[in-house]
C-alpha cells in the first residue's frame, strides 16, 4: 500500500451536491434537502458564452415564437454519482423546445441554476441551427464516466 | 395523411415537399426534417444528440 495524492472522488460528487462550504460568502443556503432548478437557454452564433460566463443573460439569447426568455427547465432526475475517479451527472431527460420558430441561427446552450441567481453551470456548443414551426430536441449522452454531460475527472 | 405543423398552421404532408438530412461528427449526431411549400420553408425540426462532455479536472496540489 502507498499513499497517493488525489482529489477524493467522493468530494467531486459532493461538489455536484453543494455539500461543502469553504467560505460563508456567496454560499447558497441549502438548508432543505431540495434540488435546485436548472434551465437551458439557447444563444445565437454571434453570442459569447464560454468558460468565463458566470450567469444567465438574455443578451444574444435566441428569441422567437413560443420561445420564452431563459429557456426551458432541465430535468436532473438521477443523482450525481461516480465511477473510478470520475464524478458525473447528466440530465435524465432530453431538453426540448416545442413548436418554436427560431429564425436567427444558434449554436450554443447554457445550462444554469435558476434557483441560485441564475449562476452558470456549463456551455455546450453544436452546429448552427434554425427552427421553423418545429421542435428542437437535445438528447443527452449516456450517463456514465466517459460520456456524461458533466464530469469531474 | 399526416398533419404537419407549419408557419401556416397544420397542413397535410401530402401537399408539402419533405427534405431530410443528418450529420454525425465528434460533437453531435443530428438529424433534421424540413417541409417546403412552393419554395417556402414552412417547417424545420432538429433532433440532436450531444456527444461532447464538459469535463472539469479538480487538482489536489502537492504541498512540497
Amino acid at each position: 500500500m502507498a499513499n497517493t495524492q488525489a482529489m477524493c472522488t467522493s468530494f467531486k460528487v459532493d461538489l455536484f451536491n453543494a455539500v461543502h462550504a469553504f467560505n460563508a460568502t456567496g454560499v447558497p443556503a441549502h438548508t432543505a434537502a431540495t434540488a435546485d432548478t436548472f434551465k437551458a437557454a439557447l444563444y445565437v452564433t454571434t453570442a459569447t458564452v464560454d468558460a468565463t460566463t458566470t450567469a444567465y443573460s438574455a443578451t444574444n439569447e435566441v428569441s422567437g415564437t413560443n420561445y420564452s426568455a431563459g429557456g426551458v427547465t432541465v430535468t436532473f432526475g438521477t443523482a450525481p454519482t461516480s465511477s473510478s475517479t470520475t464524478a458525473y451527472i447528466t440530465p435524465s431527460a432530453s431538453i426540448v423546445y416545442t413548436n418554436v420558430t427560431l429564425s436567427t441561427a444558434f449554436n450554443a446552450v447554457l445550462i444554469y441554476n435558476s434557483t441560485q441567481s441564475n449562476k452558470a453551470v456549463s456551455v455546450h456548443t453544436f452546429g448552427s441551427q434554425t427552427i421553423t414551426a418545429g421542435t428542437f430536441t437535445l438528447t443527452m449522452p449516456t450517463n456514465d464516466s466517459t460520456n456524461a454531460l458533466l464530469r469531474l475527472a | 395523411m399526416a398533419l404537419v405543423n407549419t408557419i401556416h398552421g397544420e397542413m397535410d404532408d401530402a401537399l408539402l415537399e419533405k427534405k431530410e438530412g443528418s450529420l454525425d461528427n465528434e460533437t453531435e449526431t443530428t438529424s433534421w426534417v424540413e417541409y417546403w411549400l412552393n419554395g417556402e420553408l414552412v417547417h424545420r425540426s432538429v433532433h440532436m444528440e450531444l456527444k461532447r462532455s464538459v469535463i472539469g479536472t479538480p487538482v489536489a496540489a502537492s504541498l512540497a
